[in-house]
């Protein structure tokens, strides 16, 4: 494998606290090394420029059936972007959900190097591997849809968590899984028959437990299991003016689960879910209560899920949301898409306009979480692609967080209402490049638990991305257009050691890798027969039939980790 | 009161037996006896005086062919005849598609009369006829 | 000595049974386990009939004629590189993975990729992409569903183990299986025939000289109110499956758009001012709309009986809109009874590649979709695509007439296990295994569900999987087109250099 000597760049590392000093990076085997052999390495002058790990996405739905079903159910969005085939590179299409090489190729460009699909009901889990393997440039990882699966149901009902525990770590196995993903629990179950939950302490029907019981009963259970990320949590109530209460209830609920080490739930697109006002006439945000509890706790992470503004496609787990969008969004066309047992889904069009008071609201939430909240390793930087805007757009947001110019730029142009209501105008606070790379790279490979993503510490995956500017003589809040257009286009980005993206072109392909948990239980799970009864009972598929097996991954990178059950 | 000829509509759809004919092979005797057919209620079985298993000649704007007539057996089939899918029903259907793709397969008029004396061709002979190979 | 396979799929219809159990013996499956008539059908009998390809052939002089495995990938290559627009068409009897390499042999060639959803449930498609869709995987509705409605469809007949494994007739977590009442209603109806038969005999025959046109709709029968499952079918013709019913509504050919219609202003709580439509009474769709909403779960599944008639896409459009609507009141679902193994794989294959799941061109460079233009009987009608490539469907039996005879103006290859009937028309003909049989793979059930084809014979010596096939062709064609530039390379040097 080629040696490659990255000289004279602005290092931003900040898991290593190294903060724009200029020094070189040397790449050998796919990893980060203390040096090279200069004369026989690959040198990249990297005077003047930006040197950071590649990019680490927390949540990002790429790949799996609902996103297919919505590209499936948009040709509209396609026509306004297509991508031409070359001698390197295959042909596709965008928009707001590209098809799966063009999201490879986009990525890469903008020096992400690492992707997690964040929500997979099981029984599909097949084709959200299937998809992965066909997009390129990035290692990815996917998250199993868990909170409302019958069996955790009945187990937390019975109380026994590490029963719980056992079948969860054969299902994170079977499915080639990263983290626990619970969506509106409660709610999806509740919506196999057309109904919703509306609390925490809400009885799921049919089932005889709570949202509250779901949450910190698997919360329980990924400490019992030792995963490496927290639970990932998509709350109930998302996306309903006054959820901000049921956000900060979820948790206080989960503080009786910390330890005082390490944090013990992960809260996503958490804009959706900071909303004040008790209805949408009233609508405002609850962005300051929430970073308030945030600020005071430690035993949270959560991202953010910004808003763009951009006509995008909303799709989620949390099939009883989608419904109300669709009732509330203009009768747009709307995919429901239930899975036996496991999980719901849906699906809708959704265009976020700067003139729609709502939406400029959502979009100042998002920055405004971004802002307040003071530490910003428990922050990481997600449009909740596609669902807040397309991945492509991170740059802009940067740029907002970045620059108080950019983002009072785009507030002119927001709706009146949304920018009287704003908070964005009492803040002052301008993101560093340090705290960006802390946002999209190093936080966030932290609370995923990924040690060798995020840094540029000796041995590390050697993940680059190069951006062309110079710290030392570019004010980025003032000049914050040609930083924006940097980090859309990476001069270099480096994987695994191969120099894929070169004056912003490709000019290599090489498939990703896909990270899964082989947990290991104490006692090795062995499915008896209750459990194949069951199996014949609750699904449509064979017991035998249902696992992932190795055909499904092309390159695989197992990660063995041990419980405690 | 025997007539020469019936106005009816042709539905075209699966039926078991030539989903079990086509699974044996499209040049099958089961193929052939199970799908060369078009089924007929009995009342207008009785008003062309046809007995079943004789044939009958089915011309649509798009074409004419000559299958087996059989007695429809679920029901009533007034002002139908269905015939199963495949190459013979196809040998009059049309190729137009209302600019979606879907050519018309069923739901349009054909005429139906007895055709005692027309031999109904087997799979090779038909494609012989209509594709020369 | 006989070895048993357990938890095979079954590679035929969008069902994907997965649960039978084939005996093997020799390298031959002996018995099949579970499986429908069609499935023993394929699997004992079928893929080991005498109308299996065994080698590659071309056609010359008019004959087919072997040749190796080598002449026919060239041949194929070249075919398809002199070709300015070939359409490749079919992919949905295949695995996933053969789709997969498909995808990328269009865009190479720059051609027309359709798949045969565009002959069955393109219409569904288009109505989704129209205003979407509320649906469920088929565990769900086995789960849940009290009211199941098959619409212009006859499981019985094409998917025969559907009202067993996943509606009717099947155990769910809140619904029961109705199979009891079926027997006691079976054994009552022979009784009844029994009477009947007996009263015949003893009456003159009497022949109306004016047989009915219109249909004849019964009354809707009382178990519609009753709790626990019913199954209410609507066709054009009675069908077995509309044996089994509760309730059957045979309605007016062509006519499924008007009662849709009335059925969504009877959801709506409007008033219909006629008595009508498409031959029902308006009451009894008022007493089955009753039903629909005072449901618990409903669930209704539709055939190719709406996509292919008169209204084609507007038929699913408006049933949708009803489902849509019927989720206001109640929990409803709606799915396309999806007909060959693994279209719903060819649309999903396709989609993630390129965003769009079937009519698909490439000459621009980019993927475009456009059902009508670049669907494939369209392009057969306008004689647009001078070439074919055919694999694991059979449009030579399933497309009108007129399609494949322009078809047959140009060169055609195809790729099938068996000679159906366009095989036998090709100009390159491959011999390929049996996926599911001979060759494992992935494959999308009618409810997106991907379930694993297993491998349990060895196919006949030589035959080789279509994924490869594709691939080969596709390694050609790169070689040829390479040959070819740099061919015009020196050409463009030649002419230089006499300039100079």
């Amino acid at each position: 494998m080629t040696e490659i000597l990255i000289k004279n760049g602005f290092v931003i590392d900040p898991l290593n606290n190294i903060n724009c000093q200029k020094m070189d990076i040397a790449i050998k085997d796919g990893k980060i090394v203390e040096k090279v052999n200069e004369r026989e390495a690959k040198v990249i002058d990297a005077s003047g420029l930006t040197v950071m790990a590649g990019g680490v996405d927390i949540h990002s739905h790429i790949a799996g059936s609902e996103v297919n079903i919505g590209r499936m159910l948009r040709p509209d969005d396609h026509v306004k972007d297509v991508v031409r085939k070359t001698a390197l590179t295959r042909s596709g299409t965008g928009y707001s959900i590209p098809s799966t090489y063009v999201t490879g190729y986009r990525y890469s460009k903008m020096g992400y190097t690492t992707v997690m699909n964040p929500s997979m009901a099981a029984m599909k889990a097949k084709h959200a591997h299937e998809e992965l393997n066909d997009i390129p440039l990035i290692d990815k990882a996917v998250f199993t849809l868990l909170g409302d699966w019958w069996v955790a149901l009945e187990t937390i009902a019975k109380g026994d968590l590490e029963e719980c525990a056992r079948h969860i770590a054969w299902m994170i196995r079977a499915t080639r899984s990263y983290a626990i993903k619970i969506v509106n629990p409660g709610g999806l179950e509740s919506w196999g028959f057309g109904r919703n939950v509306h609390s925490l302490d809400d009885e799921v029907p049919n089932f005889s437990l709570t949202p509250r019981d779901i949450i910190t009963g698997m919360a329980k259970v990924n400490a019992m299991l030792n995963m490496p990320h927290t639970i990932h949590l998509h709350t109930n109530n998302l996306g309903i003016p006054g959820n901000y209460k049921t956000t900060i209830e979820t948790m206080q609920a989960l503080e009786s689960v910390y330890k005082g080490d390490k944090p013990v739930g992960h809260i996503t697109h958490i804009q959706f879910s900071s909303f004040a006002g008790d209805n949408w006439a009233h609508f405002k945000s609850g962005a300051a209560e929430i970073a308030n509890y945030l600020n005071a706790h430690n035993h949270m992470t959560i991202d953010i899920g910004q808003v763009t503004f951009a006509d995008t496609t909303t799709m989620t787990a949390d099939g009883p949301f989608e419904f109300s969008l669709y009732e509330l969004g203009g009768h747009n066309k709307w995919v429901n898409s239930d899975v036996e047992t496991e999980s719901s889904g849906g699906i809708i069009p959704f265009h976020f306009k700067k003139k729609n008071a709502v939406n400029a609201i959502q979009w100042s939430i998002g920055l405004e979480l971004s802002l307040m909240i003071k530490d910003p390793w428990k922050v990481s930087m997600t449009t909740d692609h596609p669902n807040g805007g397309p991945f492509y757009h991170y740059p802009r947001v940067f740029a907002w967080l970045y620059s108080r110019k950019a983002r009072e730029a785009t507030l002119k142009k927001c709706n009146k209402k949304a920018q009287r209501k704003s908070l964005l105008p009492t803040l002052d606070r301008e993101y560093t490049l340090y705290e960006l790379a802390i946002i999209t790279r190093a936080g966030t490979a932290k609370a995923l638990g990924l040690k060798n993503k995020g840094h540029l510490g000796i041995g590390a995956d050697a993940d680059v991305a190069i951006y062309n500017i110079n710290p030392e003589t570019t004010d980025i809040a003032q000049n914050y257009k040609p930083v924006r257009k940097a980090f859309s286009n990476a001069i270099y980005t480096i994987k695994d050691g191969e120099i894929v993206v070169k004056d912003k072109e490709i000019i290599a392909i090489r498939p990703g890798r896909t990270m899964w948990l082989d947990v290991q239980t104490k006692e090795p799970y062995r499915i008896n027969e209750e459990m194949k009864r069951k199996f014949k009972e609750y699904w449509t598929v064979e017991f035998d039939n249902y696992p992932v097996t190795d055909h499904y991954i092309k390159v695989p990178e197992k990660i063995t980790i041990q419980a405690s059950v | 009161m025997v007539e020469q000829k019936l106005r009816v509509t042709l539905i075209t759809g699966r039926t078991i037996d030539q989903g079990v004919a086509k699974e044996l092979g499209k040049g099958s005797q089961e193929y052939f006896d199970n799908v060369a057919v078009c089924f007929l209620d009995s009342s207008d079985i009785k008003r062309l005086g046809l007995k079943n298993g004789m044939n009958v000649q089915v011309t649509s704007p798009y074409g004419s062919i000559v299958v087996k007539a059989k007695k429809y057996p679920y029901g009533t089939l007034s002002g139908m005849v269905f015939m199963p899918c495949g190459l013979w029903a196809n040998a009059i259907c049309s190729d137009a598609t209302d600019s979606i793709g879907m050519p018309t397969f069923r739901g349009f008029t054909v005429e139906v009369e007895p055709a005692p004396d027309k031999p109904v061709l087997t799979l090779d002979e038909l494609l012989k006829q209509e594709f020369g190979k | 000595m006989a070895e048993i396979f357990k938890s095979v799929v079954c590679p035929i219809c969008g069902c994907l049974c997965d649960d039978l159990e084939a005996t093997v013996e020799n390298n031959e499956i002996v018995k099949m386990k579970n499986g429908c008539a069609v499935c023993e059908a394929k699997m004992v009998h079928g893929y080991k009939s005498d109308e299996r390809i065994l080698e590659p052939y071309i056609r010359k002089d008019g004959k087919l004629v072997p040749v190796s495995m080598d002449e026919a990938i060239c041949k194929a290559a070249q075919i398809l590189t002199d070709a300015k627009y070939p359409l490749l068409f079919g992919w949905t009897s295949s695995v996933s993975e053969t789709q997969h390499v498909g995808v990328e042999l269009a865009e190479e060639l720059g051609g027309a990729l359709d798949n045969c959803c565009s002959v069955c449930h393109g219409p569904s498609v288009m109505a989704i992409q129209e205003i979407g869709i509320p649906t469920a995987t088929l565990g769900q509705i086995r789960h849940r569903a009290d009211l199941i409605v098959y619409w212009a469809c006859d499981p019985w007949s094409s998917h025969p183990r559907h009202v067993e494994r996943y509606t009717a007739f099947t155990d769910g977590r809140f619904e029961k299986s109705e199979f009891k009442e079926y027997v006691q209603k079976l054994k009552a109806k022979a009784s009844q025939k029994k009477v009947d038969a007996a009263i015949r005999r003893t009456q003159v025959r009497y022949q109306p000289s004016q047989p009915p046109k219109a249909a004849i709709v019964e009354a809707p029968p009382q178990s519609l109110a009753k709790a626990g499952r019913k199954m209410i079918v609507f066709d054009v013709r009675k069908t077995m499956t509309a044996e089994v019913a509760d309730y059957f509504v045979q309605v007016e050919p062509n006519t499924d758009y008007e009662i849709f219609g009335a059925l969504r202003c009877l959801v709506n709580d409007q008033e219909l001012d006629i008595d009508k439509v498409g031959g029902v009474p308006v009451e009894y769709l008022k007493e089955i709309v009753d039903a629909m909403v005072n449901a618990d779960f409903g669930a209704i599944f539709f055939g190719l009986g709406l996509t292919q008639s008169v209204g084609r896409f507007r038929n699913i459009e408006i049933a949708i809109a009803m489902t849509r609507d019927l989720n206001r009141k109640t929990k409803f679902v709606i799915a396309p009874m999806r007909g060959h193994f693994n279209v719903t794989g060819a649309n999903t294959v396709f989609a993630w590649q390129t965003g769009y799941p079937f009519a698909l061109d490439f000459s621009q460079g980019y993927p475009q979709y456009n059902p009508g233009e670049f669907t494939a009987n369209d392009l057969l009608r306008r004689g647009d695509n001078d070439a074919t490539l055919v694999i694991s469907a059979d449009p030579g039996a399933h497309f009108p007439k007129s399609s494949i005879q322009n078809m047959m103006k140009h060169p055609l290859i195809t790729i099938n296990p068996d000679w159906n009937a366009i095989s036998r028309l090709g100009d390159v003909v491959f011999p390929t295994q049996w996926c599911g049989i001979e060759q494992a793979g992935t494959a999308y059930r009618m409810d997106s569900i991907p379930v694993t084809l297993k491998k349990i014979v060895e196919a006949p010596k030589g035959i080789l999987a279509d994924e490869e096939i594709v691939r080969r062709i596709l390694e050609k064609v790169r070689d040829i087109k390479a040959q070819k530039n740099e061919k015009d390379i020196q050409g463009q040097q030649q002419i230089l250099e006499r300039k100079m």
